[in-house]
């Protein structure tokens, strides 16, 4: 690739503010880098990073897809909620000794138990879709019913309670490691290479495209445009499915009331950090799970460099505005402008 | 006579990364004087009338108004300096009233209780007032989105006009009128010239030119062909002078009246929809071309929205190759062998920011589904062939469809059309708004594949396009069909029939 070609390259700044936030987070925090081995684990920062970031990146894929199709689903947070309390409800799990043998007993299977919780997050996602695809509602108002509703059914899920998950097998989605790497990174890439090739071994890509830009002529020139929305927000909502079991499992608990809150937030920013416009059309996987290690990495840094808590919100919005502001063509142009001055009476 | 001159420009020139769009044109506007601008796409009439109304800086010349320097550095600014455009695209808010909309940005304020508030009942006095100089009486406070677009179109002038404007320039505010329409507009424009406004008019049509204007100034490519008192220009020296050659006449109907024989391709019996079409029967061979006469609201986009499946019909029955079908949605259609290029290329049409060659690709891709993908570079070999088929202009195909001219984007669209190989297309207007060589070619290219085979609904507006193409012409009024005609029929045999039909 050509230097112009480096330079022009849609995913140049999502990168280098990724690039930027490590190297700060390497001056502040010596032991930044550090990678230590135990138990057959890789334990360190960047690594911390990469586990937390996964159930934002996962949400961020599905929202991508949406925001690509002209929509917004402020839902997921809600559908987190809702996810962890199906799989929590429904592992719950006790210790039981028998004859001295500690065994871990859930209530229902726990197969069975992650496949409800998805089910049950496709079918919130279907909601939005047909809210959205066949009613025509307008994609914010239609996701902020769910959004609403989904932290309240939550909780009648819940019964206003943490619950406590007591199955040990369930807490390797969300802590377990794999080839010394945390499992959950390995879930995200999975949907992450999944989508991928479905983007660009398939139309799918190319049809979600055109209905983003302009639905008219997409329906025009034979695409099926509500089906094809009806199952992006269904996907959206198992994304959402999948994080929520992260979480949970990570947590070990589910909370009706805070798993996931304010998690939609983040995603609509990791998208639009990762260059994907809310006009729809064009969008970038890649950009969206930069985006979404750029909000973890953040958010590491603010803890590690010790910002006070009261005002961590603060400036985490503020580097947020900064790098918004850097990745706009016409800002960078106006500064440019700013700082080189034209001649005066130059060249016409 | 200089000082009759109101608007002046001299050596204009306007370059877009690298391309002369405008290259040193001199031009100027009199007092009381309508002024035609003609030129094919592309010569460079969009850019000389973005220039003069402060769109785009110019990159060398200047340009004075009234015999001063000015410098106009946004349409407000130019707006305020006396000089008013309609756009092409009516550029007003659908949700806004119209009282709103003449008064955008520009609402009469009243003091009342201490406070400037907006004064509702001027403004509605107002905007009333501006539409009687137009003949027209409608209810101001109405959404905008309520009328049609030619009384949007009215409205956009009303707009226009309520800024004491000197130069009034009308970029194509023709293409979506109907006659009367179209007279009421001139009887407009009459007036305002008697009144002393100088008036630009740029428009395509030939006819509608030759019937108001004063004076004629030719583009071509960027640059300056003429200027010409209207008496000087007859239409075949217009056509040479914007085309820089002689054009050859289409390719007439009489080459091919043997081709359409056999039994119907398609037939539609007592086939309508309820508010949108009254029942109609309508059949198609292979190798027909039908065309659709009648005026605008007369039901032709109807029925082709209806024949394709973006409508549903409600009442009739329709059979394609024998077999009796129904349409929900485009996809059944062209499954069945249709495809249709709609009326409205920007808003139905294009795809705007995916390229040249995803935009021919994605008709077929839709038929063949999301598994059957069509990879990049098979979607390179089929863009590739149409592009060189159909002469479509690109500076490569990989370039966003929306920085093509109109003629090009419609070509792509035609193209995306016969890379699925139909038996029957639909072509709605697919002539409006581009320049003649491509409307010429595009034409011809119609008709050649016809001649192999395909059938073709063919709707314009344009009635001479239409009886010279057509083996049959369905005469359309009121939402209903009155008649059929034979193709080798006289555009007054048809304004004959839609007459009668009364």
């Amino acid at each position: 690739m050509t230097m112009q070609a480096l330079m022009r390259h849609r995913l140049l700044w999502p990168f280098a503010t990724l690039v930027l936030l490590l190297a700060v987070n390497a001056v502040f925090n010596p032991g930044f880098w550090q990678l230590q081995w135990r138990d057959g684990h890789l334990y360190g920062s960047v690594i911390d990073i990469l586990n937390r970031a996964a159930p934002l990146a996962l949400v961020a894929l599905g929202m991508t897809l949406v925001i690509a199709t002209r929509g917004i689903d402020i839902s997921v947070g809600a559908v987190v909620a809702i996810a962890a309390a199906v799989a929590a409800l429904m592992i719950g799990g006790e210790l039981v000794v028998k004859g001295g043998v500690q065994t871990h007993v859930s209530r229902f299977p726990m197969s069975v138990a992650i496949l409800a919780a998805l089910l049950v997050a496709a079918g919130c996602g279907l909601w939005n879709g047909l809210l959205v695809a066949k009613v025509g509602m307008q994609p914010i108002i239609a996701t902020l019913i769910l959004m609403v509703a989904g932290r309240g059914i939550a909780q009648l899920l819940t019964g206003g309670q943490i619950i406590t998950v007591y199955y040990a097998p369930f807490f390797f989605l969300g802590n377990g490691f794999l080839l010394g790497l945390p499992f959950a990174v390995f879930i995200a890439a999975a949907v992450w290479v999944v989508l991928h090739l479905l983007m660009t071994r398939t139309a799918l890509g190319l049809f979600i495209q055109a209905i983003g830009i302009n639905p008219a002529a997409a329906r025009l020139a034979g695409l099926h445009e509500r089906l094809i929305t009806i199952c992006v927000y269904t996907f959206c909502g198992l994304a959402a499915g999948v994080a929520g079991l992260v979480i949970s499992s990570n947590v070990k608990s589910a909370d009706g009331n805070n798993a996931g809150m304010l998690m939609e937030l983040d995603a609509i920013l990791a998208v639009t950090l990762g260059g994907t416009a809310l006009t729809g059309g064009r969008f970038s996987l890649a950009g969206s799970v930069l985006g979404a290690l750029i909000i973890q990495t953040l958010t590491s840094t603010i803890y590690s460099i010790g910002v006070p808590p009261e005002i961590n919100m603060v400036v985490k919005a503020a580097v947020v505005f900064v790098v918004m502001l850097m990745q706009s063509a016409e800002f960078r142009a106006a500064v440019r402008g700013w700082v080189v001055r034209p001649a005066a009476g130059g060249a016409r | 006579m200089s000082s009759d001159v109101v608007l002046e420009a001299r050596g204009l020139t306007r370059r877009f990364t690298g391309v002369l769009a405008l290259s040193g044109v001199d031009f100027r506007l009199l007092k009381g004087e309508v002024h035609a601008l003609m030129g094919q796409n592309g010569a460079g009439k969009s850019t000389l009338i973005k220039v003069l109304t402060g769109v785009y800086p110019a990159d060398a010349g200047e340009l004075t108004l009234n015999g001063e320097a000015i410098h106009p550095g946004s349409p407000a600014a130019a707006q305020r300096l006396g000089i008013s455009t309609v756009y092409q695209e009516v550029n007003l808010c659908p949700n806004l009233s119209v009282a709103e909309n003449i008064f955008a940005g520009r609402y009469p304020r009243k003091r009342a209780a201490g406070l400037w508030r907006i004064d509702w009942s001027r403004m509605q006095v107002d905007a009333r007032a501006l539409l009687a100089r137009l003949n027209l009486d409608i209810d101001v406070t109405r959404l905008l989105a309520s009328y049609p677009v030619a009384v949007q179109q009215m409205v956009a002038i009303a707009r226009a006009l309520s800024v004491e404007a000197k130069v009034l320039i009308l970029d194509e505010p023709t293409s979506s009128l109907d006659e009367q329409e179209v007279e009421r507009l001139f009887t407009v424009l009459r007036q305002l010239r008697g009144e002393g406004m100088a008036i630009l008019f740029v428009t395509h049509f030939f006819e509608q030119m030759y019937a108001i204007s004063d004076r004629i100034t030719v583009l071509r490519n960027g640059e300056l062909v003429g200027e010409y008192l209207k008496a000087e220009l007859p239409p075949a020296a217009l056509i040479t002078a914007m085309v820089g050659r002689e054009l050859s006449a289409a390719a007439g109907r009489n080459e091919h009246a043997n081709a359409a024989t056999g039994p119907a391709l398609l037939e539609a019996r007592g086939f309508g929809r309820r508010g949108q079409l009254n029942p109609v029967d309508v059949s198609l061979r292979r190798g027909e071309v039908v065309g659709v006469g009648g005026l605008l609201g007369s039901g032709r986009t109807e029925l082709a929205r209806l024949l394709f499946g973006l409508d549903r019909s409600d009442s009739g029955e329709l059979h394609v190759a024998g077999e009796r079908v129904r349409f929900d949605n485009p996809a059944q259609a062209i499954r069945h062998g249709l495809g249709m290029c709609p009326e409205e290329r920007k808003f139905d049409g294009i795809v705007a920011e995916l390229s040249v060659r995803e935009n021919i690709a994605l008709a077929l891709q839709a038929r063949l589904g999301i598994w059957k993908y069509l990879s990049p570079t098979r979607q390179k070999e089929i863009a590739d062939r149409f592009v060189k088929a159909l002469g479509i202009k690109t500076a490569d195909i990989d370039t966003p469809i929306a920085l093509l001219s109109g003629g090009n984007q419609q070509k792509v669209v035609l193209a995306r059309w016969l890379a699925t190989e139909p038996r029957l297309l639909i072509l709605d207007e697919p002539t409006r708004g581009i320049d003649v060589a491509a409307k010429q070619e595009i034409m011809n290219e119609i008709l050649s594949l016809a001649r192999g085979g395909l059938a073709v609904l063919f709707i314009s507006s344009e009635m001479d396009e239409v009886v010279r193409v057509s083996d049959r012409i369905v005469v359309m009024r009121d939402r209903s069909k009155v008649g059929e005609l034979p193709g080798n029929s006289s555009e007054q045999a048809v304004y004959h029939l839609i007459a009668a039909g009364t």
